[in-house]
């Protein structure tokens, strides 16, 4: 029998990180920020199917970034955590804090004690009664919550696209600046088609289920970008 | 609290009773909330506890009076679907409540009307309503309207042990399905069968004097105003008849529930609007009755 070489925590630490990093690298990256009726995600996935931004609860939503079936997987065990919580108690009893910190600590378990850190940042967004309850819950994926009011970007280029946000961010922006904006931001050099982008938002003020998806032909509409079928001019920001 | 993952083996998919019963045996439910539940949970054996002494007229199977919810109406309209249900609740020969809803939107497209013993009628209806919420969520698509008729048959099935010992539910289901582009409407019996109406259906305890007023009233491809004038008539004619349906509560300003689903979703009609459609008919039978004041 041989003795396993002994390895420096840090080091094990540092390896793990690093893993984890360069697995959520490869993934594309998504923003979501306040605006003037609630909170808006927009994400680069070309899938229609797979979706990164989903609904958890009826002013919670979720968006990952990294592996599709591990975060889908904690996407799944929300919308279970919170539909029996609410089935339990009430509906008003459900808030995102208490799954932000199941949260946190289910990935910071994993990173610590298995053999392989889950490979995702999950943002769990929740809509407040008041514009000023808006809350983004970002959790990275050794369980680091960092908690925003006005936007917060996940995955890979996050710093790029993070700069790029800062420098055109406004507080209660509208739906439509915002929507332009993030999605310059999140293409950088690239222009992205409304194809490529998942948006959706959490809207203040209408049905109990605040949570909506911006399909791509209303989304072509509010970014103003010409489709193929109609001629219309580009304006400067898209 | 734990999050809720399971091994792949053990996920319980999007069925939300199924995850119940796992949180529920796993030991992983701290308020108990699930355990209380077993009635409706697959596979759990329900000891219902019957009653010693006589039976109390009018009580479910020796039970002391439980408030029971009464009769519930839907039909078909040009539309979609239109529900409507009277308001009281009755334990025995008394009246438990004037003011109760037995009509709920099951979710955007669908709407659920309950008769029967009235708790565990409201809890089904709960749990109906989360159940396909719940489905819709983790799965990303909506169930179809069959699907959804097949779920709340399945929790009818379920409760089947209560039903025989008198803690009867009878609901009653009705959506309009996106797929055909029409509204449907689904009856039950405690067994769990349930059967699609072709037209329109009622039940209750005065289920059968407003199905025979619906008889009478209904034509293909009726409007909205007619469709909720036939319903109300239905309703008032059921409590005329019958002593546990509640009529139109004048002093109170009480009038039955009615909802619509159509292709834009779920409405539940202005009381206001009801009120008035109730003032009108009560305002043609009085200038119809006779000098006795017979209709």
């Amino acid at each position: 029998m041989t003795m396993p070489f002994y390895v420096a925590p840090e080091q094990v630490m540092k390896d793990r990180a690093e893993y984890a990093q360069k697995g959520i690298a490869r993934g594309r990256s998504l923003v979501g920020t306040t605006y003037s009726d609630g909170i808006l995600i927009v994400a680069e996935n070309p899938s229609r199917s797979l979706h990164k931004v989903s609904e958890i609860y009826d002013r919670i939503a979720f968006a990952g970034v990294g592996k599709y079936n591990e975060f889908d997987q904690l996407r799944v065990a929300g919308v279970r955590h919170a539909d029996t919580k609410g089935y339990a108690f009430s509906r008003e009893d459900v808030d995102a804090r208490s799954l932000v910190n199941l949260y946190a600590q289910f990935l910071g378990n994993v990173f610590t004690h298995e053999m392989k850190p889950l490979e995702v940042e999950i943002l769990v967004a929740e809509l407040g009664v008041e514009p000023s309850g808006d809350q983004l819950y970002h959790i990275a994926y050794e369980g680091t919550i960092t908690d925003e009011v006005t936007f917060t970007v996940l995955g890979g280029e996050a710093e790029a696209i993070r700069e790029a946000v800062e420098s055109v961010f406004e507080d209660r922006w509208d739906l439509d600046a915002a929507l332009r904006k993030l999605v310059k931001a999140l293409g950088g050099e690239r222009v992205l088609a409304p194809e490529e982008l998942e948006v959706a938002v959490l809207t203040r003020g209408q049905a109990r289920r605040a949570f909506r998806r911006i399909g791509v032909p209303e989304l072509t509409e509010r970014l103003g970008v010409p489709s193929s079928s109609r001629s219309r001019s580009r304006p400067k920001s898209s | 609290m734990a999050l809720p993952l399971f091994a792949p083996g053990e996920d319980p998919g999007p069925h939300f009773v199924d995850l119940l019963a796992r949180i529920g045996r796993g030991g992983g439910d701290p308020t108990g909330a699930c355990r209380t539940r077993l009635g409706y949970l697959p596979g759990v054996p329900v000891q219902v506890p019957v009653p010693q002494g006589a039976a109390v007229p009018g009580a479910a199977g020796g039970y002391p009076p439980l408030p029971h919810a009464t009769t519930v109406v839907a039909m078909r309209y040009a539309d979609g679907v239109l529900m409507a249900g009277d308001r009281r609740a009755t334990e025995g020969h008394l009246i438990a409540h004037r003011a109760m809803e037995k009509v709920f939107p099951a979710d955007d497209h669908s709407v659920v009307a309950i008769a029967g013993v009235a708790g565990p009628a409201v809890e089904m209806v709960r749990l109906f309503q989360t159940q396909l919420e719940h489905y819709e969520k983790v799965e990303g698509v909506a169930l179809s309207l069959e699907g959804k008729a097949n779920q709340l048959g399945q929790m009818v099935r379920e409760h089947l042990p209560m039903a025989m010992q008198g803690l009867v539910v009878v609901p009653l289901f009705a959506g309009y399905d996106l797929r055909r582009g029409e509204g449907r409407i689904f009856t039950y019996d405690v067994t769990g069968g349930h059967y699609e109406e072709a037209d329109h259906a009622a039940t209750g305890s005065g289920g059968r004097d407003a199905r025979n007023t619906i008889k009478l009233g209904w034509a293909e491809g009726l409007d909205r105003a007619s469709a909720l004038d036939l319903a109300i008539r239905a309703l008032y004619e059921a409590a005329d008849e019958d002593s546990a349906t509640g009529g139109p509560d004048l002093v109170r300003g009480i009038y039955p529930l009615v909802a619509t689903v159509t292709s834009g979703g779920y409405e539940r009609l202005e009381g206001a609007e009801v009120a008035e459609r109730f003032a009108l008919l009560v305002e043609a039978r009085r200038a119809g009755a006779g000098e006795a004041g017979r209709p």
